[in-house]
């Protein structure tokens, strides 16, 4: 199993549907002129430009509040805190379009605090953007601060570290490793963000994605549309290649926990601080969560069809996601990461048009559409998938390579032996978030679907699209609650990995 | 015989000269400061480390083949068992990685599990056990592999000081009774002088000659007196 050939099988799955993709883009851009020659002209400068800001002040308010939070719930214990750990899991769980739902219900036009605040444009996606992003690092963060031993916060005490020296000797040192790997991620998911501004944007605000989207599927300038996925594909790359390995470690995904036990942070001045900080994170995520459920609950309506049609679709794309990331965890190298980040190095858009190009001789058979979409949420997932696999993998190499190797177990012996039963835990997880992202999804149903296929978010698009808030609202509330379920019996999996 | 002639590894900021000659059915502790590169020198002879110059030779042979052709054994510090698999499927791998084996080879697992004193515990997961018993799981598929070197990385370092010297028993026991050829890393020179006939200690990137253990504690060498914190 160890051979070049096996090695080589799931990069080049995904090397193939990406080749797929952009052939006959390339193809059709060359036959019709322009591509390349349309050169960089200013809206591409405005978008790459929009794109860079928006990205970089999602960023920034994620972490900068993400580093005050994480340190609160480092250092405190106190009365519901649980619930706020719970809390931030939420956001994590949830499809794109759900948030932009709850966003809404809130700071909409219509929303509870009476439309005061103009939710469309730069406002509303990084409102959406730090919804999404700011748990997520705060939740990265935790897990940094929780690899400093115990002994060097009492060895600070005993020391009479302030607030002050204990950031700067124990906490700086690890957050200066981590931070960089946690921004560019983040950087990366919100650069490369399309539902929300798809939904929030505007004309003047709109990132790479999007415009390449709108290129293609509203104008048809495919010309302008690669050239778009040409700066977008740089851009990454040099995200990719600045941050290092991506911080998509499995703690983002599962577990959750404080393990050392802090006894700083006990003046007046440190206490309203922290207050401050877990105060802002409520009022974040608590209200849009609120106004959901507020909003949901009294119109909640199951829609067999489309439940039954985003489950047939998130299904398969999650068993062949983990499927191919299994095969890439195996073999932890440069190209196995660049292959699982590819549709973050390749925009989806991109792929839907040129697989759309290549495949439209099927004459946009259901089939072909509802494979193509399973195909690009594969791809969408697999990020997520080896994050959670390759660890585990590391980890089994670590511990059992070397008495693998002296009993010569290996190839189906040591999958069926070895490799499945430990892999157990971490498998069902990846299985259960790959099913949660492709269930929420809605970039690959926009870009592929056609009028006759509903799946749960594209019908909470097309409500929202049509002024029926109500129904949307029910909708989404169903979506999230089955969103997060899930993805609470993944945390636990995730915890008995631990 | 394992021999080493002129042995030279290398690897980031670490150097090691390697010249050793171990007779079979000699019981050899490895001695030496931490970071010295004790557990390199198993790992080169078992074959999980390469050499940059000289070769292994096991029985006259160049050792060039993959650890588990070699006519080795190791056991480690830890991870010396499966957690998901029970005690008789731990020892079984050791025979056969598909655990498909006939009377025979099911008898000599019975054998090997009654000899290291595990007979009852077959049917236990490793977590319901001792860390003791676990370290004997590993002992028991050492019996059932049947190889006449036996290389040990500080095996019984996480046990109680009885329960690792109830081990090192044992280990003397097999020792003499198959004839085995023993290289054991240990942090504990009361340990070596126990168990072993012979010293091979490792210090300033180089694995001096073997010497006996009387000699060995005799020794005036400056390097061994400093590594057993007696004045030099």
């Amino acid at each position: 199993m160890n051979n070049p050939i096996t090695k080589a099988i799931a990069p080049g799955i995904i090397l193939g549907a990406i080749l797929l993709g952009l052939v006959p883009l390339i193809s059709f851009a060359i036959e019709r002129g322009g591509f390349l020659n349309a050169g960089i002209d200013p809206a591409i400068v405005h978008v790459l430009w929009f794109t860079l800001k928006q990205a970089f002040l999602s960023t920034s308010i994620s972490v900068v509040l993400g580093i005050f939070v994480s340190r609160a719930l480092s250092r405190r214990q106190f009365l519901g805190r649980e619930l706020l750990l719970s809390l931030l899991a939420v956001p994590l769980a949830m499809p794109a379009i759900v948030v932009v739902l709850a966003i809404t219900a809130i700071y909409g036009a219509q929303g509870l605090l009476g439309g005061g605040f103009n939710l469309y444009g730069l406002n509303g996606i990084l409102l959406a953007h730090v919804f999404f992003n700011f748990p997520l690092a705060t939740r990265l963060i935790v897990e940094a601060l929780n690899t400093i031993p115990q002994e060097n916060f009492r060895l600070a005490e005993q020391l009479n570290f302030s607030g002050r020296a204990i950031f700067h000797n124990l906490e700086w040192p690890v957050l200066r490793n981590t931070l960089p790997r946690i921004c560019g991620l983040i950087f990366l998911l919100c650069a490369a963000s399309f539902v929300i501004v798809l939904t929030l944007g505007g004309p003047s605000a709109t990132t790479l994605e999007v415009a390449i989207y709108q290129s293609l599927r509203q104008d048809f300038d495919v010309a302008r549309a690669l050239n778009l996925s040409l700066v977008q594909i740089l851009l990454c790359l040099a995200l990719i290649f600045a941050a290092g390995k991506m911080a998509l470690h499995n703690s983002a995904l599962s577990s959750f926990k404080t393990t050392t036990i802090r006894r700083d942070g006990q003046s007046a001045a440190a206490k309203a601080f922290d207050l401050l900080a877990l105060t802002i994170a409520l009022l974040l995520i608590g209200p849009p969560l609120i106004a959901l459920i507020v909003s949901g609950i009294t119109y909640l309506n199951f829609n067999l069809q489309a439940c039954v049609t985003s489950i047939a679709i998130a299904l398969p794309a999650a068993l062949l996601s983990v499927s191919l990331a299994w095969a890439l965890a195996r073999h932890d190298n440069f190209a196995t990461h660049v292959a699982a980040l590819a549709t973050l190095i390749v925009p989806p858009a991109v792929l839907a048009t040129g697989w759309f190009l290549a495949l439209r001789r099927f004459d946009e058979s259901l089939l072909v559409v509802i494979i193509s979409i399973i195909a690009l949420n594969t791809l969408m997932a697999l990020p997520f998938s080896v994050s959670v696999l390759a660890p585990a993998f590391a980890q089994i190499t670590q511990m059992h390579g070397r008495l693998c190797a002296q009993l010569n177990i290996s190839g189906w012996n040591k999958l069926r032996r070895i490799d499945l039963p430990m892999m157990r835990r971490p498998l069902a997880q990846a299985l259960l978030m790959s099913f949660v992202l492709s269930l929420g999804d809605l970039t690959a149903v926009t870009l592929l679907g056609t009028q006759g296929l509903v799946t749960m978010p594209s019908l909470i698009h097309q409500q929202m699209g049509h002024y029926r808030g109500n129904d949307a609202g029910g909708t989404a509330l169903l979506l999230a609650a089955f969103c997060f379920a899930l993805t609470l019996i993944a945390q636990r999996l995730g915890k008995s990995n631990d | 015989m394992i021999k080493i002639e002129n042995g030279h590894y290398e690897t980031k900021g670490f150097a090691l000269d390697i010249n050793i000659n171990i007779p079979d059915g000699k019981f050899c502790a490895v001695l030496g400061p931490s970071g010295a590169g004790k557990s390199t020198l198993l790992s080169i002879i078992s074959g999980f480390e390469s050499l940059k110059q000289g070769h292994v030779i096991i029985n006259g042979e160049p050792a060039a083949v993959s650890p588990s052709a070699r006519p080795i054994s190791m056991i480690f510090q830890d991870h010396n068992v499966f957690a998901h698999l029970d005690v008789w499927s731990n020892v079984a791998l050791g025979i056969s990685p598909n655990l498909k084996l006939n009377a025979e080879q099911k008898s000599e697992i019975e054998t090997a599990l009654t000899r290291v004193g595990i007979a009852h515990l077959s049917n236990r997961k490793p977590a319901e056990i001792s860390g003791g018993e676990r370290q004997r799981i590993a002992i028991a598929r050492v019996l059932v592999r049947n190889k006449p070197i036996l290389l040990l990385d500080e095996p019984f370092a996480a046990l109680d000081p009885g329960l690792r010297l109830d081990m090192l028993g044992l280990i003397t026991e097999l020792q003499r009774e198959r004839n085995l050829t023993v290289l054991m890393v240990t942090h504990q020179p009361e340990e070596a002088k126990f168990a072993a006939q012979k010293i091979i200690f490792i210090s300033d990137g180089k694995g001096q000659e073997l010497i006996s253990t009387d000699e060995f504690f005799r020794s005036h060498n400056h390097a061994i007196l400093k590594y057993l914190g007696r004045p030099t």
